[in-house]
């Protein structure tokens, strides 16, 4: 079930309460998020859509623990981001949130392999099994025969599945995708979606996604739009 | 170790710039290991000098001697266990060009004052035996390929007229650093023969039963023979050493001042290429930290980073100052000693290193501060 206003049951696994965030451009104070509620369960795929300029990757961020709101709490699997030591946070990230960007944002001297392996670098994990995971998940995205290949030597589809790769080795919480098709083709596009609904059906995964394209909202469960600074459900601000 | 592939695939990156970089480190290592070879070379052995000896001049001048009867009266002295002397001999060989210090020595205490040379005990009692005898050091020796059994003539400066030595042994230092420049030969000979300045000698050293008693030692020396018309001076080796290198001119200062300038240039190019090299990757920066890397971790990884770069251009650099101070001094000679020790060339690479971790710790630091979803915005 995912709820938008804020009277969940307290069981869901991802409870955002009454969040705000503003930004200061100069003396001008921009209100981006103005008491945003949301409850997601474990399972859920939630596409979000809005307008450029309306909120959708500070949500994202802010859900990734990757900045911190000006009011409002998030709580994750019971932990509540929202007050926590910035070295806490970044041990809480590389254990619960797999992230993916429209833009890939592999490491351009790192084979797809050792793209995929960085989270694991960070776990006790011995290379044998390191090994073992990065080649599960490289099977899981299909790039099996592209281990030893460079970013720049793969399509935007097969950079993107990489990315998606990454994402997952460490087996996160929840995933994180910022228009993760926004930069593909569209059967690119469409395979990438394949991929990620595979993710949550057969893995189990809970997916939130930031999207423009009605086709990859489609795949979603549920589609919330972005508007003044809150979450509403069905038709709203339009992509 | 897992994260040491990281580091190197980002060196391997821009790798004209990295060679550069490690070349910048190579050349300025090189130049540290000749400065301090030299400025060795220049310190007329301070380095070297033993901590258990003293040296006792004419108060008024390094080149006014002093009577040869000093000798028992310092032997005297509480806390001296051996007392040798020496006179300047300043000959000429073949050409005033071919300098090298000589010295009239006494060949019955020197070798015991001064342990540090070495010579096969054939030759020191084929020294004992014969009144014109004398020895070469190893570099002198190999510069003019003197050898055992050499006749060897001088023109004397200060005592006018041709001299003639026989060759009777090479001595060579129990260490690299111990100067054998120099040319020892008998001082009863040149007693025996010089016209003035009979019963005088040019300086005596005196060897210590304890190091800890130089102050005292020396203190009671002087006073002794204060208010004589032969007034002494007495240093301990080191002090003397280092007065007598003064005389060449201030080329520590020289030294001090054109290295630090070295590294200080060395410390810009490095902070740039490194300032340079964090900013071209700050979306990478924040991908690493998305995926959960800390700002300490990224730190360390940029400063490992810049002292991989500066390790190995000091090792490079450090290695070919040492290969070419093997090849001997370029003055074929004049320099005391031309000797890189392993001291200095650990302290060039600590130097290095620091340069390196310095360099990369502003850059450093901004990366471990970055803030991911600003970062991740400018991509
Ligand atoms: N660091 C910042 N400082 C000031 N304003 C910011 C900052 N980050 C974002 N904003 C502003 O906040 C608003 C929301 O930005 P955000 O990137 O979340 O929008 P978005 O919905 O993801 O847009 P898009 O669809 O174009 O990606 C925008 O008006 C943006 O200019
Ligand atoms: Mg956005």
């Amino acid at each position: 079930m995912v709820r938008v206003d804020g009277k969940g049951n307290g069981e869901s696994l991802i409870q955002v309460r009454d969040l705000d965030k503003k930004y200061q451009r100069g003396s001008e104070e921009i209100d981006v998020l103005q008491g945003l509620n949301l409850d997601v369960d474990k399972g859920d795929f939630v596409a979000f859509m809005g307008p450029s300029g309306s909120g959708k990757t500070t949500l994202l961020n802010l859900l990734g623990g990757l900045d911190l709101p000006s009011a409002g709490s998030i709580t994750v699997a019971g932990d509540e981001i929202t007050h926590m030591s910035a070295s806490k946070l970044t041990a809480w990230r590389a254990r619960h949130v797999g992230f993916i960007f429209q833009m890939y944002n592999l490491i351009p001297v790192l084979t797809a392999f050792g793209n995929v392996e960085l989270p694991l670098l960070l776990t006790r994990l011995s290379k044998a099994d390191r090994r073992r995971h990065v080649e599960a998940v490289l099977g899981v995205v299909g790039l099996s025969d592209r281990l030893d290949h460079y970013p720049r030597q793969l399509s935007g589809g097969q950079e993107q599945r990489v990315a998606i790769a990454r994402a997952i080795v460490a087996d996160p919480t929840f995933l994180l995708c910022d228009e993760p098709t926004g930069d593909l083709d569209r059967k690119s596009a469409e395979e990438i979606m394949d991929l990620v609904e595979r993710l949550v059906h057969e893995h189990g995964k809970t997916v939130l996604m930031v999207t423009h394209d009605p086709r990859a909202a489609e795949r979603a469960h549920t589609v919330l739009h972005l508007d003044k600074g809150v979450l509403v459900e069905g038709a709203g601000g339009g992509a | 170790m897992k994260f040491f592939r990281l580091v190197l695939a980002q060196l391997l990156r821009k790798k004209v710039r990295t060679t550069l970089t490690i070349g910048s480190f190579t050349v300025a290592l090189f130049l540290y290991g000749l400065l301090v070879t030299i400025r060795g070379a220049f310190s007329g052995g301070a380095d070297v000098a033993g901590v258990d000896r003293l040296t006792v001049i004419n108060k008024t001048s390094l080149i006014m001697p002093l009577p040869f009867s000093y000798r028992d009266r310092i032997l005297r002295v509480p806390g001296v266990s051996g007392v040798t002397y020496a006179t300047w001999f300043g000959g000429v060989y073949q050409d005033e060009k071919n300098f090298f210090p000589q010295f009239g020595v006494d060949k019955d205490t020197w070798f015991d004052v001064y342990a540090e040379y070495v010579l096969p005990k054939d030759q020191r009692e084929a020294f004992l035996r014969d009144r014109q005898a004398c020895l070469a050091g190893k570099s002198l020796a190999k510069r003019f390929g003197f050898k055992v059994g050499d006749r060897l003539p001088l023109r004397g400066t200060i005592w006018p007229g041709a001299w003639e030595f026989n060759v009777a042994g090479i001595y060579e230092g129990n260490r690299p650093e111990v100067d054998t420049t120099g040319l020892l030969f008998r001082f009863d000979y040149l007693e025996e023969r010089r016209q003035f300045g009979k019963g005088t000698v040019g300086w005596y050293v005196v060897r210590l039963a304890n190091p800890d008693d130089a102050v005292k030692v020396t203190r009671t020396i002087d006073e002794g023979f204060a208010n004589s018309p032969f007034e002494t001076l007495t240093q301990t080796e080191k002090a003397f050493a280092t007065a007598f290198a003064k005389q060449m001119g201030n080329i520590e200062f020289l030294v001090m001042t054109i290295g630090s300038v070295v590294f200080f240039t060395l410390l810009l190019v490095t902070g740039n290429t490194m300032a340079i090299a964090v900013r071209e990757r700050t979306g990478e920066l924040a991908v690493l930290k998305t995926v959960g890397f800390s700002g300490p971790g990224v730190l360390a990884l940029i400063l490992a980073e810049a002292v991989l770069i500066a390790g190995q251009g000091g090792l490079i650099g450090l290695g070919l100052a040492k290969l070419f101070t093997l090849g001997g001094d370029p003055t074929r000679g004049l320099l005391g000693t031309f000797y890189l020790s392993w001291g200095s060339l650990g302290l060039g690479f600590m130097l290095a290193l620091g340069v390196g971790a310095v360099a990369g710790i502003l850059p450093g630091v901004a990366a471990m501060r970055l803030r991911v979803a600003d970062a991740l915005r400018r991509v």
